[in-house]
């Protein structure tokens, strides 16, 4: 049965299993390698995504979960609180080894569209759920603030 | 010196692509006709396999091949490569144990290796592998380092008397023991340092193709030393030369030592190529990782500090039992080689390590950030807060009157090493300065009063980077006078392209942004061995150093040529060619579009400006530094927060502070998540992994990590011509004594004098209920 959803923009249809995770339907049909696998329990962040704006573990979301849905990938970024996220990630040297970076991007991204100047407190509450084994945290916080000035001009 | 310039805070190259969901890791490879592979592992930590019957799984849907230890044995591929070299107590060699891809006919870990199932899709592999019958007799089990060496517990390898791999004994035993009989005080504590993995974002995983048309085999696979493992691949697996094997790494999603060994998978991805004629994919699952990967760390050690009286370090003795796990992966031993630091920075003249290694039932064990080097630097620094204990003395004081002195450089330790450089006591005078130190009891006061018990700890840490070996360097200029650099180099999220980059161009003035940046792949980098032991700026940068010199000897030679000139009369300097006896300029863009035209060159001159280094160095480096770290714990929860972090560390010649403060937060995090938190435990009767997943294994997060204060003090080393110094594990060797250093002084007013690893809220809250400074409470006793 396919499933048909509004994917970076564009309108979508993937004739798989819908109880396939949105994660592999992404990676492997869409074909859009950014979004990464990290554990597959929605305990590391790897995969977020977001869903109508939300960001959420797409390794835990069932594909027929997103019909008719809004899905932006990290390919698909384009607001102005992404813009300025990237910006602030380059600027400040964020990422090491940049495996996680796509979903801590994405978790950034949708915490700054709800939140357009976070304390450290929301920060955490928005980043808590999404691992770096380099532990880039200090500068993503860091770089969160940035953006969120970023956001201001 | 330009805004690229070595020393300048360079943002990195490489995050364009990565901010963008560009990276190119091996889980993202397709290849045309790409099967899919499944290791079906063993479920018991000991068992002998009677039989495997796999004729249900052959006959699945999807299913292509079924390998077991049986069709390994007889592929004609050889078994993964094994160290040797080291001796047994008795002068006998080290236990050599056999490591084949599969097991045959045991079982020797939950997660050891017993068949392999290539199928058209990873679900049908999967499925597969659960009609795979194998028959197990369940034997009994050992994981704990310490007991494997105990008279009657299980044995991994028969024919290996109790399960002792090798022993190694270090320093002047004679004189370390005359020194403790003469000592005033003898400090003595167990320490152990828990057994943890890297579990690095990005899962482990291989492509495998084989070439039947040239006998060719290509590899794409997650490492840290491409040539290095294409040397033990061709050899030990694949018995071939090396020529005939391409070994290629994209993006790696980190690795910490983690992904450096050949591991199974890749063997049998290539021979399940070569057997079904298509490319084979096989991506860990996060629980494969926990029951697959090598982990690390694992060790039980006596140590003893000796001191005179007024408090001088004479002698440190220590007996370590390390665990191995059921195997010895090449590198496994490796944390030998970093014993030496255990002399720290201080002027200790005699030490002794006594160390036995042994097997167990559990994941190999190999390097993870520091390979040694952080238990050593946990060892000396805990017992010397432990002695300023029980000698009453100031910690900051003791450590400062043993320290070695500037002066006293280059220093023969008492152990292995000698220092070339280092401001030890000034690195923590400025420690000490940067955390404030002399407001901390203000802050504990305060602290107290709003029901927190503040504790502070310091460590002055040294190791030892960059091992004695070699680096291949390769700069590139092509017709239209554009620069590619190649390096032996492997990065795994240290930054080499912006770091190489630097390094060149501020040589040979060019614009860095376009500059092409290579590495990973062995038929594109002529020579090398890889990262890993915090080398590749020391020994990367050095290569590429030595490739500017060569190119600038050749570039010079032509560019006076093109401007008439004389070569001794001709000047380089921010990428152009100058002289005093021509108004005429050309830049090294044009000399390099010039060299690829004959006409141009000067007669008997070879065409093209190309240049390959293979660098050798001869000594290793120590990078060293002080950490400051404060922190608070809940009395009713045993809660640790982290509240200030400050470090000074000395790594030599800073080529890119942004990344340099990276790595060192980096590595102070992964020392901090070993303290407080991370713990591979096994079930002590099954040998089951208790901990296998991000739900049982705590992981630092966002909220873990205050901020964290770095400064450089750096004092260049002349043992490269750089003068780097590593900065890749000097953070978590820092941080696991600073941080222990830190809870120990927050519970000392209870009359806690020693808490083990990790400092779990559990763990410090039994701690304090059974504490001499809680009495009258209710005892609580620790779980196994």
């Amino acid at each position: 049965m396919a499933v048909t959803f509004t994917l970076n923009g564009k309108p979508t249809t993937l004739d798989v299993d819908p109880n396939m995770p949105l994660l592999w339907a992404i990676r492997e049909v869409a074909g859009l390698t950014g979004t990464k696998f990290g554990c597959g329990m929605a305990l590391c962040g790897a995969c977020t995504v977001h869903i109508e704006g939300q960001a959420t573990r797409s390794c835990v979301t069932p594909l027929s979960a997103v019909a008719g849905q809004n899905v932006v990938t990290i390919e698909g970024l384009s607001s102005k609180a992404a813009r300025a996220v990237q910006a602030a990630w380059r600027k400040l040297d964020v990422v090491q080894c940049g495996y996680c970076q796509s979903g801590q991007i994405m978790s950034a991204t949708a915490l700054l569209a709800h939140t357009p100047k976070p304390n450290d407190s929301d920060i955490n509450s928005a980043m808590n759920g999404n691992i770096c084994r380099c532990a880039t945290y200090v500068r993503i916080r860091a770089a969160i603030h940035e953006a969120a000035r970023g956001m201001e001009g | 010196m330009g805004e690229f310039a070595i020393g300048q805070g360079v943002p990195r190259f490489e995050d364009p692509r990565l901010v963008r969901g560009e990276g190119h890791y091996v889980g993202d490879i397709d290849l045309p006709g790409m099967a899919f592979g499944h290791v079906l592992r063993s479920p018991h930590a000991h068992a002998r396999i009677r039989a495997i019957d796999v004729n249900q799984a052959k006959a699945a849907p999807g299913v292509l091949a079924v390998l077991t230890g049986a069709d390994w044995q007889a592929s004609g591929f050889g078994d993964l490569p094994v160290p040797g070299g080291l001796k047994r107590r008795d002068g006998a060699p080290l236990y050599r144990p056999p490591f084949p891809a599969l097991v045959k006919d045991r079982a020797r870990w939950v997660g050891d290796y017993v068949a392999f199932v290539v199928a058209e899709t990873i679900h049908q592999a999967m499925d597969a592998a659960e009609l795979i019958a194998v028959d197990y007799e369940v034997l009994p089990a050992i994981t704990a380092a310490a007991d494997a060496v105990a008279p009657g517990v299980p044995l991994v390898w028969d024919d290996c008397p109790n399960n002792i791999c090798f022993v190694q004994l270090e320093g002047d035993k004679a004189a370390t023991d005359a020194a403790f009989a003469r000592a005033d005080h003898v400090v003595k504590h167990r320490l152990v340092i828990n057994r943890v993995t890297a579990a690095s974002m990005e899962p482990r995983g291989s492509v495998g193709v084989y070439h039947p048309a040239d006998g060719r085999y290509t590899i794409y696979t997650t490492l840290q030393r491409a040539h290095t493992f294409r040397e033990e691949l061709a050899k030990n697996v694949l018995r071939v030369p090396e020529n005939k094997v391409r070994v290629v790494a994209g993006d790696i999603g980190g690795s910490f030592g983690m992904k450096s060994a050949v591991y199974n998978e890749v063997g049998l991805v290539l021979l399940a190529a070569k057997v079904v004629g298509r490319p084979v994919k096989w991506i860990s699952t996060r629980s494969e990782a926990f029951l697959g990967d090598a982990q690390a760390r694992d060790n039980v050690t006596e140590a003893e500090l000796a001191l005179d009286r007024d408090g001088n370090f004479l002698a440190v003795r220590v007996k370590t039992i390390a665990n191995l796990g059921a195997y010895l992966q090449v590198g496994g031993q490796s944390f030998i080689s970093n014993i030496g630091t255990l002399a720290g920075v201080y002027r200790t003249p005699a030490l002794h390590a006594d160390i036995t290694a042994v097997f167990t039932h559990t994941n190999p064990v190999r390097p993870y950030r520091g390979n040694g080097r952080p238990e050593a630097a946990y060892v000396i620094e805990r017992l010397v807060d432990l002695a300023a204990d029980q000698l009453g003395l100031d910690p900051v004081e003791l450590r400062r009157r043993n320290t070695i002195p500037p002066q006293a450089m280059p220093f023969r330790t008492g152990l292995t090493f000698t220092y070339d450089s280092g401001e030890f006591a000034q690195n923590m005078d400025m420690a000490l300065k940067l955390g404030d130190f002399n407001g901390f009891e203000k802050r504990r006061a305060q602290a107290h009063q709003r029901g927190k018990l503040r504790g502070i700890g310091i460590s002055n840490t040294i190791e030892r980077a960059a091992a004695p070996s070699y680096e291949g360097a390769e700069i590139r200029f092509d017709r239209s006078g554009a620069v590619t650099l190649l390096s032996g180099t492997v990065n795994q999220g240290q930054g080499h392209e912006t770091t190489f980059k630097q390094i060149v161009c501020d040589r040979l003035g060019l614009d860095p942004r376009e500059v092409q940046y290579l590495q990973g792949d062995t038929d594109q980098v002529f020579f090398g061995e890889g990262t890993g032991g915090s080398r590749s700026a020391t020994i990367g940068g050095s290569a590429f150093l030595l490739a500017t010199e060569k190119i600038l000897v050749k570039a010079k030679a032509l560019a006076a040529h093109l401007l008439k000139v004389a070569v001794d009369d001709t000047k380089f300097a921010d990428g152009i060619f100058s002289s005093p006896k021509t108004n005429q300029t050309v830049t090294i863009n044009e000399v390099a579009k010039a060299a690829a035209a004959p006409a141009r060159l000067p007669k008997g001159m070879e065409p093209g400006l190309v240049a390959t280094a293979v660098f050798n160095l001869e000594v290793e480096n120590f990078p060293n530094g002080c950490h400051v770290c404060e922190l608070e714990i809940d009395p009713d929860t045993g809660q640790v927060e982290m509240m200030r972090y400050s470090v000074v560390d000395d790594v030599g010649t800073v080529i890119n502070p942004l990344l340099v403060h990276g790595q060192i937060v980096g590595g102070i995090a992964q020392g901090v998540g070993q303290i407080l938190m991370e713990d591979i435990r096994f079930d002590a009767d099954s040998g089951q992994l208790i901990s296998g997943s991000f739900m049982d294994y705590a992981m630092p997060r966002a909220s873990d990590l205050s901020s964290v204060q770095v400064k450089s003090n750096p004092v260049p080393t002349p043992t490269n011509p750089l003068g780097v110094k590593g900065c890749g594990e000097a953070g978590c060797v820092g941080a696991m004594p600073a941080v222990a250093n830190a809870i120990v002084d927050a519970l000392s007013g209870l009359g806690i004098r020693h808490i083990e690893m990790p400092a779990t809220p559990e763990r410090i809250w039994r701690a304090i209920n059974n504490s001499p400074g809680r009495a009258g409470q209710p005892a609580a006793a620790e779980p196994r």
